[in-house]
């Protein structure tokens, strides 16, 4: 993994169109590079959206948190290991 | 759109409650057939929106169309930009939410700047534009634009609507967004088969209304308390969040009773009297001497509703030196993020003071106010030539002089603006209303003339520039056709002039690109759409013709000209510390200043 120190962020979002552009888009205005996403409707609520974020830890990574929180299509944020995640599980498709 | 009703518990608590009001029948028993824009009009009306600013074009033809048919009195703007910000100086004013509307593509596009500036100055805009119909969205289309996604990074929350019946989750909702929590704007996309959807109605849901606070503890309310209490040297720091959240009476009170001196934002002005004992004025870039030496030495900064912008602290490292910080804010992602205060507090700000001042001992700071004293007398703000009708502070002094406190007073963005901010004797809040955050040349015209609808018994007094009003002059007709009873004050140097002393101030005084070499008659332009417009510097007796000017009923453009080197002092150099002021031409430390600046940007 290129990612320095990497931090997972495990988002359920509502499943509305444009909400991957409002999650991308505040990370990208706000100069915090998203190193990784993966997004797929829950497999039992298609209302809703499970989102991995991979980024880099930095200092200011509370902070985008909680600007992320703020957004009305996000449910929740949690951090997560990478054991577990989306991206452990799938780190073959990116050789 | 899925049905609300088996949607699971949101976090956010903004959709949950109104998901089991859908589809009751409130209004109506029979059901009735509207089109998209019908229904989207008669929810405007519930919403309780009265008048809305806006330009008509080939997009939202069927709003237009069942706009006529509604009560709403429609403000025809002359430029969707000046539409976007009437609607900010009716919002700015009240407090209401209120909408504006344009086209597809351009009309979208002018909008931008209006809803970006009520963005970063935390206004509740809700911004209503037509779209190409949905088949053709994606096809370069006429007029099209991704209105969407240029919207997105500057709204609280945006909508594209895919169908008639999501309006009846739409407007409620973008209402409750806009104004609850710390208010915002809030825009809304239809694409014109949408507004031409037939849809059978049975009943509306209810209007979307501001949402419950995060509410404060007893624990936290103690805690800020004792730290203020034990503070030798606190410094209360007021902010737009005071204002928005209608708590000034208890901040008065909270001040008063714990002593404590407060030091006022930019957008904070007027919620204390300027010539409260306890008020400093305003902090930061243009701050008084004292205001700034005060916070030097402060031990505690207790900041209430503000989010430390850069033009308050400066330099953040060298901001209050010698103190904590307390946070207290109704937006979570503000505490932290320009500094680590050791307490914060999420939470609205009026009940915070209200819950403090309900359980504080009323206390004395006599040396630490002995001390502020001083500092005052020793390093006041100078008003140069405030006796003087043509010069700034002299223009401002005469015009409050004019008018009485009822008076609302609003400005473009540049010298003007911090002149008036240092100058202007507010006495409450709303009184005060300008572009902060963006600082957007442009914008008090059109506000003004919100200001003005808003509230018809105030006289709306907006203070400009030769540089900004140029920005919005259009409007002059649309302030005309509703015989609005607000004054254009231009305090004219024919140039650029907060550009005009950067360059002198900090670029080896390479005066570049500010000097309009075609003068422009502001008057004449003001007659011709309609306006009364005088040159005060043509008058025999010019303050007899400013006092006649401001007191006969109706618009007025009032030309008053200054000298281009008038300056504004004090002056933080951007990105410079707050105690490193300059006062005067000769005080500069050099040109180095400029390039360490963190922020760049135009500031004019």
């Amino acid at each position: 993994m290129s990612v320095a120190n990497p931090a997972i962020l495990k988002l359920t979002v509502r499943n509305h169109p444009g909400v991957l552009s409002h999650v991308c888009g505040l990370f990208a205005r706000r100069a915090y590079n998203l190193e990784g996403v993966m997004v797929r409707p829950v497999r039992d609520d298609k209302t809703l959206s499970r989102m991995w974020l991979l980024v880099n830890e930095e200092e200011r990574l509370t902070q985008l948190i909680r600007q992320t929180e703020k957004l009305v299509d996000v449910v929740s944020v949690e951090q997560h290991s990478m054991e577990g995640s989306a991206f452990e599980a799938t780190q073959e498709y990116f050789i | 759109m899925t049905d609300l009703a088996t949607r699971p518990e949101s976090r956010s608590t903004a959709h949950s409650k109104r998901s089991e009001i859908k589809g009751e029948p409130v209004t109506a028993v029979v059901a009735r057939e509207l089109s998209g824009a019908q229904l989207l009009i008669e929810m405007l009306e519930r919403q309780g929106v009265t008048c809305i600013a806006g330009v008509p074009g080939g997009a939202n033809l069927p709003m237009y169309d069942a706009l006529s048919g509604s009560d709403i009195r429609h403000v025809l703007a002359r430029h969707e930009q000046g539409a976007g910000f009437i609607a900010q100086g009716m919002a700015r004013v009240t407090g209401k939410a209120q909408v504006c509307f344009a086209s597809s593509g351009p009309g979208a596009t002018n909008l931008i700047t209006a809803v970006a500036d009520a963005h970063l100055d935390s206004v509740p805009l809700i911004a209503i534009t037509g779209q190409v119909p949905q088949a053709m969205i994606g096809t370069d289309a006429f007029q099209e634009i991704d209105t969407f996604g240029l919207m997105l990074p500057i709204t609280k929350h945006n909508f594209l609507v895919r169908s008639a019946e999501e309006l009846l989750e739409v407007i409620p909702a973008a209402f409750e967004l806009a104004l609850s929590g710390r208010p915002g704007p809030v825009s809304i996309d239809v694409p014109k088969d949408v507004q031409n959807e037939k849809i059978r109605v049975t009943g509306l849901p209810a209007a979307g209304t501001r949402q419950p606070d995060p509410q404060v503890s007893q624990q936290d309310v103690d805690e800020l308390l004792e730290r203020i209490t034990a503070a030798k040297k606190p410094v209360l720091m007021i902010g737009g969040g005071i204002v928005y959240a209608n708590a000034t009476e208890h901040l008065r009170t909270f001040a008063e009773q714990m002593d404590v001196p407060a030091v006022q934002t930019f957008m904070g002005l007027g919620v204390l009297p300027s010539d409260h004992p306890l008020s400093l004025g305003m902090l930061g870039m243009h701050g008084a001497p004292f205001t700034n030496l005060v916070l030097e030495e402060c031990d505690l900064v207790v900041g209430l509703g503000v989010r430390f912008d850069d033009r308050a602290t400066g330099k953040v490292a060298e901001f209050c030196p010698n103190a904590e910080f307390i946070h207290v804010d109704i937006d979570n992602s503000e505490i932290g993020k320009v500094l680590q205060p050791v307490q914060s507090i999420v939470a609205d700000v009026g009940s915070v003071l209200e819950k403090a001042s309900n359980c504080l001992q009323s206390q004395k700071n006599s040396r630490w106010r002995q001390r502020v004293d001083q500092l005052r007398n020793n390093h006041p703000l100078l008003l140069d030539g405030n006796d003087e009708l043509f010069r700034p502070y002299g223009a401002i002094a005469a015009v409050a002089e004019l008018v009485d406190d009822n008076a609302n007073i609003t400005t473009d963005v540049g010298q003007h603006q911090m002149w008036v901010a240092q100058a202007y004797p507010f006495v409450r809040p709303r009184q005060w209303i300008s572009s902060g955050g963006l600082g957007t040349m442009g914008f008090g015209l059109p506000a003004a003339i919100g200001m003005a609808l808003a509230m018809p018994d105030r006289t709306t007094i907006c203070f400009s520039g030769d540089g900004s009003l140029m920005m919005n002059i259009q409007e002059f007709a649309t302030a005309a056709e509703h015989n609005l009873n607000l004054k254009v004050i231009v305090l004219n140097n024919n140039h650029l002039g907060l550009v005009r002393q950067q360059q002198t101030l900090f670029y080896n005084k390479n005066l570049s690109a500010v000097k309009f070499e075609q003068r422009t008659d502001f008057p004449a332009v003001a007659r011709a759409m309609g306006m009364a417009g005088l040159d005060l510097s043509d008058c025999e007796d010019p303050r007899q013709a400013l006092r006649e000017a401001l007191t006969q009923p109706g618009p007025c453009l009032i030309n008053i000209p200054i000298a281009e080197t008038e300056m504004v002092f004090p002056m933080v150099a951007p990105g410079g510390a707050n105690k490193d002021m300059i006062t005067s031409e000769t005080s500069v430390c050099g040109p180095a200043t400029a390039a360490g600046d963190q922020s760049p940007g135009a500031s004019a």
